[in-house]
């Protein structure tokens, strides 16, 4: 056995090292492994499509109260601030669950430089998320249109395309925000909770305690209103972002969350 | 071989690990012994770059754990810890740990068969019990067919048979040429298995020596006699360099003569023996002694609620 051992040794030292793209597998393989992952995956899909499914033919048969949303894009993309609750829940549980369970002593044993290891979850989970979002949104686009029939609009339309891309990629960036909370928290109710509320108390607490002019000029960069300034067509205020200052903004936000995980990842016990 | 210089490592105010410098050598299995809370997790955490020293450095092989380029190749590493996501297999935990370092899919299989596990491999890890997780923690550590193993605490509820296993096992990747350095608290499980020790206490170097060495070094070996004339016999034998302990009325224990010698001058004074037995130490009573004042917790005796009441 020794001298076989010695021998694979030889041959196999060459070609065994850790590269970006195997730690990209790994974690490809750690995602789809995992019943919960999937489950809650196929529980976004199914909530985005739904809602903006049943959203379009309440309009359609006409039960719609007056202040809902008449846009027919922004009614078949009205899943969209559901699945975010989901798509984060998923983010923070690909992340902070290495830490629940004691994996991460795993990951980093075998990825020792440690922040590998992030980028290749955020890799898998940014592909993923964003293919599986894009689809579910072409899906409840096409679907929500047909259901409303002559009020529906075409593919082809002025900010459909931008509507489906930029709702694809807030629930991708709201995913990723939840995995960077992972990271940085390191708990799985903590992260959450955070997560949650940056995207729903926030813009709640600015109401209540700014002053109008300042709520303004600050609320559209929150969290929430910035991502989904991405995919919406109507307007919810006058000092609405753009779709590109909403993705920046959010980027941003994603820079900051993701460069204090990396930090705390490389520098702190694992 | 592994070679750790001066490391230190506190939290806060406490101090877990001090000044600890040892080298382990390939080729033998190296014992790391000590009391609950000695140091031994937190140096072999250091030595596998999870957690960062306060000071001083570890290295395996001559380079940090996090500068090779394949470190499961390297180093195989067995936890305390809780270290496997309880929602996946076996098999597809060991297929995200190969897959970071380019080991093929065929290699963990092979694994799987080595510690056994090939009937429950697609089940839930979380579902398994202490002796399969920690079979599963050995899989992990072979995995990359790794020339230094790292094991803290590898028999931790493995029933006999799964102790006799692992024992062997580690004394094949000695005698393969490897390094191995197990942890235990466990000084006769390391009796059988280890060949040097490292003995720590209070985060502190206490020994460093083969394991003969150690027991002999400990505590003098001593020689049980057992006779009639037992009188006679302490009188013959009395010598300044030897202690003569009575346990019974014919019994007494000899130490500083070995068991030869006694029975020579017994047999030409004519004397009778009953019995004439040399009582080893046992590496438990040899780590006692010397751990005797660097354990953590020590259970006090309790003051008799009466003497207390008085006192006060």
């Amino acid at each position: 056995m020794s001298i076989l051992a010695a021998h694979r040794r030889e041959v196999t030292s060459d070609r065994l090292r850790v590269t970006q793209l195997r730690v990209i597998r790994s974690e490809w393989i750690k995602f789809w492994s995992l019943r919960s992952t999937v489950v809650t995956l196929a529980a976004a899909v199914l909530v985005f499509v739904g809602i903006g499914l049943l959203a379009a033919s309440m309009s359609a048969s006409g039960n719609l109260d007056g202040d809902a949303p008449r846009n027919p894009i922004d009614l078949s993309l009205a899943g969209r601030d559901f699945a975010q609750l989901i798509v984060g829940t998923l983010g923070v549980l690909f992340m902070a669950g290495e830490y629940s369970t004691g994996m991460i002593r795993s990951s980093l044993t075998a990825v020792p430089r440690r922040v590998g290891v992030l980028w290749g979850k955020t890799v898998v989970f940014a592909g993923v998320t964003f293919s599986l979002m894009l689809a579910s949104a072409l899906i409840a686009f096409l679907g929500g249109q047909q259901i409303m029939g002559d009020s529906g609009v075409l593919l082809s339309d002025p900010g459909a395309v931008r509507a489906i891309l930029g709702s694809a990629g807030y629930l991708t960036g709201a995913g990723l925000l939840g995995l960077a909370l992972g990271a940085l928290l390191r708990s799985i109710p903590a992260a959450i909770s955070v997560y949650f509320g940056a995207m729903f108390l926030l813009a709640g607490i600015a109401e209540l305690l700014l002053p109008d002019s300042w709520r303004d000029n600050i609320g559209p960069y929150l969290p929430e209103a910035a991502g989904a300034a991405m995919g919406s067509v109507s307007t919810r205020g006058d000092n609405d972002l753009t779709s590109w200052a909403g993705l920046l903004v959010f980027l941003a936000y994603l820079a900051a969350v993701g460069g204090a995980a990396a930090w705390r990842l490389k520098r702190t016990d694992a | 071989m592994i070679e750790v210089h001066e490391l230190t490592k506190r939290y806060g105010s406490k101090t877990a690990v001090d000044g600890l410098s040892f080298t382990v050598r390939p080729g033998i299995v190296t014992g790391f012994l000590g009391p609950n809370g000695a140091g031994k997790s937190t140096t072999m955490r250091m030595i596998l770059g999870l957690d960062r020293p306060t000071s001083g450095i570890a290295t395996v092989n001559g380079r940090a754990y996090a500068d090779h380029p394949a470190a499961l190749h390297e180093v195989g590493s067995l936890l305390e810890a809780r270290v496997v996501h309880t929602g996946r297999s076996a098999y597809h935990h060991l297929l995200a740990m190969a897959a970071t370092t380019g080991i093929p899919a065929s290699r963990v299989a092979e694994v799987i068969d080595i510690v056994g596990l090939h009937e429950v491999s697609r089940k839930r890890a979380g579902g398994f019990s202490l002796g399969m997780g920690q079979r599963l923690g050995i899989a992990s550590a072979l995995l990359g067919d790794p020339k230094t193993l790292i094991l803290d605490e590898p028999v931790n509820g493995l029933d006999p048979e799964g102790i006799l296993w692992i024992r062997n096992l580690m004394q094949g990747l000695a005698a393969d040429g490897r390094t191995v350095f197990v942890s235990s608290h466990l000084m006769n499980e390391m009796a059988v298995t280890a060949e040097h020790l490292i003995v720590v206490g209070k985060g502190r170097l206490i020994a460093d020596r083969p394991v003969d060495e150690f027991i002999a070094q400990a505590s003098p070996s001593t020689v049980r006699v057992r006779s009639p004339q037992a009188a006679t016999l302490h009188h013959l034998l009395a010598a300044p360099d030897v202690t003569i302990t009575s346990i019974d009325r014919n019994v007494f224990e000899v130490a500083g003569l070995s068991a030869d010698q006694i029975g020579e001058r017994a047999a030409a004074a004519g004397l009778i023996l009953h019995e004439l037995s040399p009582k080893k130490p046992s590496l438990e009573e040899a780590f006692m002694a010397l751990t005797h004042d660097a354990v953590e917790y020590t259970a006090t005796a309790a003051r008799p609620l009466a003497a207390a009441g008085k006192a006060a």
